[in-house]
């Protein structure tokens, strides 16, 4: 075999890539349902954590900053090992699925309560002020007048980190949930052939390409024009 | 509690596993000191290579660069690692690691120093240039050094991410602290071994993300 052969041998091949295709779908829907879910649960709490630390109650603020900046410190892959195979040695069982979730929804939501804030913070007193003295609570305030101006500057940045953070659920695999990248490592040891992770690369590109190209356009679109 | 104290903060477990949880911090550390120098170099090739107009560079540039921002990083390592060795290119946990991230990290160092290059006014280049510095010259000794400063906040934000990104060089196998944290909890069925690495991520790293929160804060805050 010439080394041409041998790479598309081993990289393109037809057999094994449509053996291992219809696995590789089932984990790309996994991986979607997965980066979903993760979106969902980490921006709501991330945002409610901005919410809450905007009351300025102080203790309740030195927990809510401690929290950010643990889970900003920590690797993603540290804290999913560590529910999935720490928490059984106390008797607490998690899937993989549910431990990758619950990791990366804590991570998302550090860095979303980050931007939320900044974005917040970012509206000059005298708005507050403003709109506190022509009636307004505190709430309606926080509603009608900072957050409106605050989501706004926090679009750029909340999309790159989410879509950095959705990339993460390529780490589900090392817990053996069968994502995309699970269900490609399973094919390459049962085929021994590295075709399916070829098709593995394809179908993150598929997912992901787009996402970052959006990303970049955002980026631009609501560029703040100072 | 008593449970969780002997799984989490188990004292004699800690005592046991510290001499190899201690390779893996200096092997986390060795590799840190490897990828981010590497991932900077790359960087500063496709931010250089970035200024230049013909769009036969330029769009290769930006497929080659949203390729390995849309590719997870695992995905990159575990193809380096399991896929290349059946062409006969056996690169090793090591070599895997140095490559994907010099792909994978290269890439953001690079837009994050392409938009520190473009935040510099045009003017100053041609000044620069006009005065009898080459393009090399002006690059070197005018735009790079202000360029990072400007963008400095995402770039220690980036090599924050690159230090933490470090742990999946374990699932390779490639011994550095969270890996020899595994191995010290599937031997012992206690998790303190696990608990002790992420501490130890948590105080290494912690100043850094202090750091940041500060001058992100600040930045955002100036944009008014």
């Amino acid at each position: 075999m010439t080394g041409w052969d041998r790479f598309t041998d081993s990289f393109f091949n037809a057999r094994v890539m449509a053996e291992y295709l219809p696995k590789i779908i089932d984990g790309f829907w996994l991986t979607v349902w997965l980066a979903l879910l993760i979106i969902a649960t980490g921006l709501v709490l991330g945002l409610a954590l901005a919410l809450l630390r905007a009351f300025g109650i102080r203790p309740l603020n030195w927990l809510i900053v401690f929290a950010v900046d643990l889970f900003r410190a920590l690797p993603p892959l540290v804290i999913i090992v560590l529910l999935y195979f720490g928490l059984p040695n106390a008797g607490v069982e998690l899937s993989g699925f549910v431990a990758s979730w619950l990791a990366l929804t804590l991570v998302l939501m550090a860095f979303a309560e980050e931007i939320f804030w900044a974005g917040i913070t970012s509206v000059p007193k005298g708005q507050w002020e403003a709109a506190r003295s022509t009636g307004l609570g505190f709430l309606q305030t926080l509603a009608y007048v900072v957050l409106p101006q605050a989501l706004r500057i926090t679009i750029p940045p909340l999309t790159n980190r989410t879509i950095a953070i959705t990339k993460g659920t390529a780490l589900a695999s090392v817990v053996a949930v069968p994502d995309i990248l699970g269900a490609a490592n399973a094919g390459v040891s049962f085929s021994f052939n590295p075709s399916p992770l070829t098709l593995g690369a394809i179908a993150y590109l598929i997912l992901f390409f787009p996402v970052v190209v959006l990303g970049r356009w955002i980026e631009t679109r609501f560029a703040w024009k100072r | 509690m008593d449970l969780f104290l002997e799984t989490f903060l188990n004292w004699q477990i800690l005592r046991e596993a510290s001499p190899i949880l201690w390779q893996g911090l200096q092997a986390t550390l060795l590799l840190s000191a490897l990828v981010v120098p590497l991932g900077l170099a790359g960087g500063v090739m496709i931010a250089v290579l970035s200024t230049v107009q013909s769009p036969w560079v330029k769009w290769p540039l930006r497929v080659w660069v949203d390729t390995f921002r849309a590719l997870p990083p695992l995905v990159l390592l575990v193809f380096l690692f399991a896929g290349l060795p059946f062409v006969g290119l056996d690169i090793g946990a090591w070599g895997s690691v140095a490559l994907g991230f010099f792909l994978n990290t290269g890439a953001y160092y690079g837009e994050i120093l392409r938009a520190g290059i473009e935040s510099i006014p045009r003017g100053q280049i041609e000044a620069a240039r006009s005065t009898g510095l080459t393009r090399g010259q002006t690059m070197t000794h005018v735009v790079l050094p202000q360029a990072v400063r400007n963008v400095l906040p995402d770039l220690i934000s980036n090599t924050l991410e690159v230090v933490k990104l470090t742990s999946i060089a374990s699932v390779v196998a490639l011994p550095e602290l969270l890996f020899q944290a595994r191995q010290a909890q599937s031997v012992t069925y206690n998790a303190t071994p696990i608990m002790a690495a992420a501490v130890a991520y948590f105080v290494l790293l912690w100043p850094v993300v202090r750091l940041l929160s500060r001058l992100e804060n600040r930045h955002l805050a100036g944009r008014r």
